[in-house]
């Protein structure tokens, strides 16, 4: 038996007919072709598929789709500005080459974004807590840190683009 | 060649704008109209008969297209899956593997049956219904009683688990009768998963009509893969494309063919549409390849002044129930026991063991890391035996600069180097004389600070063919690329290494640009689709791609950049020796306002007017054999503190100075460096594969597995020094593998230190909290007492602790494989003797467990 659905990903109403086990991650892949979150485990332990509901970053593999119904979620596809300018986040992964084979990536993106979300200038622990739930197996993790931090830089230096450009 | 300006620049890589927007495409990204999805059926026992499949439940059950067993595949997969010789020829018979058992399975994983549906979730279920009837039989995972005469077999046809048992070289003599210490240690390499995040994943289409077969896979080597899997299908190379995209990184694991990539594309011919396999990560952990698994008994002969004269080796290889395709390359471990050093004297000796565990093959190191390991180890508890500085033992040992090439003790030559070098360089970066002092006053606060280094060389840039085509059966370890120049003068290179996280993109584009002397956005590098570029490509792994991929895209580029110079000449009206190549135009020598731009002169190729005994076009294809492999080395110098109450350890320090020769682009290089050195790191403290006597698989899912996470990882201080390879012309050698070559021996070493008060000369890896824990309350004499809760560690001991009082120096146990020894060996059965020296349960990674937990809302 299926089930409707209707939520809205990266600002546009999706509807759809699915089976009540699906899970949120083969909705977003197979469903709706947002091929971008990925799937690196089977225990809820890689956060490959790191996404945000409401707002909050939830590994997508742990909620079935049926469950995302009424909600709003965004995916790495829907990070970066509609022109296509990289988010501050994206930009600082590729500055500090935070990743190599690029696939746990969209994920520690997204668990980054809400991290810094929570917490605008994290120490270099607060960045070790809030991404302790995404694996990574070729960076060792140095140079997310530091993707992570200077991404916080850059947004918080956005923030208060003006007062810090006539101070400097 | 033209002045630098992108060798040796941070280039930000070309490949990430794509990646960190999520627009990467990774195999399972990709589908095709009326794909079926595959589910495979695996054997849950390690060792057993098949005696019955009943597959009609499954066959009726919703969306199943096909259910196919052994049988159903005689007549579409052809032959064995290969074997290379490696470097074990002389190697004896070994069972052949088949993409399906047939009667009997022999390692958990093994596939036995597949289904095919219409959804992901259709296959799975149904595979469920398969009912497979099977009659366990004795299983095979204690190596020492494997390789026992009356041992069971890890096949029922073996006549023994023999593998192969090969001698490199046996005399000692003169190097141990003039020995004044000998010592000796046995030194375990656990078995590893090396969980590539992204999990394989085969996608395949058959064109009935014109008998063509298109195969996308997450593989580092394509080409092998089409000559492998085309030749057992029957398919010729020119009709089976293999397209291997974004990869989600290999570390070894996908070099060699599997079973499910002949299952797959033989269950789309049979079934005439086409068919997606995605690897789940309990089925990565369980059925791809393993790395490591080996036991090495060791013996180090030398001089109370702290020379080493000699060495004597044996490896025992776990191989799994088949020699991996490339698992006998792990043997080079025997080849390179004496590491930069000089030895007078090096005997060593391989055996392979057949067991019932799924097979090993190269993880990133592949033989290297347990050489250095094995080396490092050595020579530190050599050191302590004489009461040396372990840095003096080294230095005293080191081949010097002026020395070089240096033939080593097994003919192998070792084009540059300066050992001694990087190594003051990572004691001034670590502060090591400070740390001495600070040891010294923490010790007498009952503290336990401990200091490592490990100096490693690897060979690596395979490779020459006259070495190389004899190991693998025949196709020699060359490189080839194509540089194709359009009329517009953008260019295109396809190069037949592979990239799955390495950069090639960036790195040979800025390799290009300044041979040909053309706007590095103009170049594009593609790889990873046999139907471009030349014939064959060999793929990425054993950290050759600039060594051999680069330099025949250097010599591709060279032929086109040649031929433009006299198509030059001729435009204008000069003499071919008059006209030279500088950055990016060629002038005439002495007028330097008559030149052409690349640009002008790859028009020109496409038109009329060249010289008359010219072909039209600007393009090139080049080869590249290198006369000899590539011999990278460093120092990594790990400081530690264990916290005696509760076994774990602290990483204070971590130093790296390496010298891969030029730099093509040092960004690329460091990353490479972090990842390998967390592997590294894990190898030491928190990974370990384990199974029980049974043969059950006890590490199955990440939750058991204890890979890092970014909690775990300490600050890393890396430097270089420059030495570039006499070997090729770029003067580059390799850097993927380094970091886990270096790291584990530096972390072990340095532990080994911080509780050398407490007489301990060795543990094994992973040295765990509890592993450290009993070694450190069994030695203060508190013994281990489950009522001891101050001091209670976080995990059960293991049984089967490997060596555990087994000091080195002249007192160490004797070599066990006389089989007489009662004492705990790897793999003997404790409750769960798993084989590398643990049973039970895996043990966490440090105090506070793997924290592999989900840390963000909305899991659960
Ligand atoms: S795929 Fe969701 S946590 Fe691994
Ligand atoms: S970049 Fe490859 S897993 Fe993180």
């Amino acid at each position: 038996m299926k089930h409707r659905i209707a939520v809205t990903v990266n600002g546009k109403e999706r509807e759809a007919e699915v089976e009540p086990r699906l899970l949120l991650v083969h909705f977003l892949r197979d469903n709706l072709g947002l091929t971008g979150t990925h799937i690196g485990c089977d225990t809820s332990q890689c956060g490959a598929c790191t996404i945000h509901l409401d707002g909050k970053a939830v590994k997508s593999c742990t909620l079935f789709a049926v469950q995302a119904q009424g909600h709003e979620l965004k995916t790495i596809e829907g990070l970066a500005a509609p022109d296509g300018e990289l988010h501050p986040i994206q930009q600082a992964f590729w500055d500090e080459h935070g990743l190599q084979c690029g696939y746990c990536t969209p994920g520690f993106i997204m668990a980054a974004a809400y991290l810094l979300d929570q917490n605008p200038s994290p120490s270099e622990d607060d960045i070790k807590k809030g991404l302790e739930g995404n694996l990574c197996r070729c960076t060792g993790y140095v140079n997310i840190i530091k993707a992570v931090q200077t991404a916080s830089r850059t947004m918080s230096g956005a923030a208060q683009a003006q007062p810090a450009a006539s101070g400097a | 060649m033209a002045i630098s300006t992108m060798i040796g620049a941070k280039i930000h890589r070309r490949e990430d704008p794509r990646l960190v927007r999520g627009s990467g495409r990774y195999v399972d990204d990709l589908s095709l109209t009326n794909c079926a999805y595959l589910q495979v059926v695996r054997s849950p026992f390690a060792h057993a008969r098949i005696t019955h499949i009943d597959s009609d439940a499954a066959r009726r059950a919703a969306g199943v297209l096909a259910v196919y067993t052994a049988q159903d595949f005689v007549e579409v997969i052809s032959g064995a899956m290969p074997v290379a010789p490696a470097f074990v020829a002389e190697k004896k018979t070994v069972p052949d593997r088949r993409p399906i058992a047939a009667e009997e399975t022999s390692y958990q994983g093994e596939p036995v049956a597949v289904v095919v549906a219409a959804t992901r979730y259709q296959a799975a279920d149904a595979a469920q219904l398969v009912s497979v009837d099977y009659e366990p039989l004795p299983a095979v995972m204690d190596l020492e009683a494997a390789i026992q005469e009356g041992s069971p077999k890890a096949h029922l046809d073996l006549p023994d688990n023999l593998a192969w048992d090969l001698t490199y070289a046996d005399d000692t003599q003169r190097s141990f009768s003039e020995a004044e210490v000998v010592v000796k240690q046995r030194i375990l390499q656990q078995r590893l998963v090396p969980m590539a995040m992204e999990p394989r994943v085969i996608m395949a289409e058959w064109r009935q009509a014109d008998g063509n077969m298109t195969l996308w896979l997450s593989s580092q080597n394509p080409h092998f893969i089409r000559l492998f899997v085309g030749g057992a299908l029957g398919i010729p190379e020119s009709r089976f494309r293999v397209i291997s995209p974004d990869v989600g990184g290999g570390f070894g694991s996908k070099i060699s063919p599997y079973p499910e990539d002949y299952l797959v594309p033989a269950a789309a011919r049979l079934l005439g549409q086409p068919v997606k396999w995605t690897e789940t990560r309990t089925e990565n952990i369980q059925a791809t390849t393993h790395g490591r698994g080996q036991v090495f008994d060791v013996e180090l002969a030398g001089r109370r002044d702290g020379t080493m004269l000699g060495m004597r080796v044996t490896q025992y290889l776990d191989c799994g129930a088949y020699v991996g395709t490339f698992g006998a390359f792990q043997a080079c471990a025997c080849l390179l026991p004496g590491q930069g050093y000089k030895f007078q004297q090096i005997a060593s000796r391989t055996v392979g063991v057949l067991t019932n565990r799924v097979p090993t093959d190269p993880y990133r190191g592949a033989g290297r890391p347990e050489s250095t390991h094995l080396c490092e180890r050595m020579v530190d508890i050599f050191a302590a035996e004489i009461g040396v500085d372990p840095v003096e033992v080294r230095r005293k040992n080191f081949i010097q600069p002026d020395e070089f090439p240096y033939t080593n003790n097994f003919g192998l030559t070792y084009d540059s180097g300066n050992y001694e070098g990087t190594l003051n360089r990572a004691l001034e970066l670590a502060g090591y004389e400070r740390f001495r002092q600070e040891q010294e006053a923490a010790r007498k606060e009952g503290r336990l600070l401990g200091i490592g280094v490990s100096t490693w060389i690897e060979i690596c840039g395979f490779g020459p063919s006259a070495a190389t085509a004899p190991a693998t059966g025949g196709l020699a370890l060359t490189e080839s690329s194509h540089v194709r120049v359009f009329p517009t003068g953008s260019v295109s290179v396809y190069t037949g290494t592979h990239s799955h996280g390495q950069g090639h993109e960036t790195t040979f584009a800025q390799l290009v640009a300044d041979t040909l002397g053309v706007p590095y956005d103009s170049i594009d590098i593609h790889h990873g689709d046999t139907a471009e570029g030349p014939a064959f490509g060999y793929g990425t792994y054993g950290s050759r791609s600039l060594a051999v991929g680069g330099m025949s895209i250097l010599k591709a580029a060279q032929k086109v950049r040649e031929k433009a110079r006299k198509i030059a000449a001729h435009m204008l009206e000069a003499a071919d020796e008059d006209v030279i190549f500088d950055q990016g135009h060629f002038a005439v020598k002495g007028s330097p306002d008559k030149r052409k731009t690349f640009a002008e002169v790859a028009f020109a190729a496409y038109g009329m007017g060249l010289p008359e005994d010219m072909e039209l076009g600007l393009e090139a294809v080049a080869y590249f054999d290198p006369p000899n492999f590539v011999w990278p080395f460093g120092a990594h110098i790990c400081a530690v503190e264990v916290d005696p109450a509760t076994g774990s350890v602290e990483l204070l320090k971590y130093v790296a100075v390496d010298d891969c020769g030029t730099v093509i682009n040092p960004m690329i290089v460091e990353g490479q460096l972090h990842g390998g050195i967390a592997q590294g790191i894990a190898q030491a403290l928190f990974e370990e594969v384990v199974y029980d006597s049974e043969g059950t698989l006890k590490t199955g899912t990440l939750l058991d597995y204890s890979l890092p996470t970014i909690a775990e990882m300490p600050k890393l201080t890396l430097d270089s020094t420059v030495t570039p390879s006499p070997t090729n012309e770029l003067g580059v050698k390799g850097i993927g593998e380094a970091g886990t070559i270096a790291s584990s021996a530096a972390v072990i070493n340095a532990i080994c230190d911080a509780l050398s008060p407490l007489g301990l000369k060795h543990i094994d890896m992973p040295a765990s909290p509890d592993r450290l824990w009993q070694q450190i309350t069994e030695r203060q004499g508190k013994g281990v007492s489950s009522g001891d809760g101050a001091t209670q560690p976080p995990a059960p001991a293991t049984s089967g602790e490997l060596a555990t009082g087994a000091a080195g120096g002249s007192t160490a146990a004797e070599p066990q494989h006389g089989g007489t020894s009662e004492a705990p060996l790897p793999g003997s059965e404790g409750e769960g003797g798993g084989l590398w020296g643990t049973g039970g349960e895996a043990p966490p990674p440090h105090e506070a467990g793997p924290q592999l937990g989900n840390n963000q809302e909305g899991n659960s």
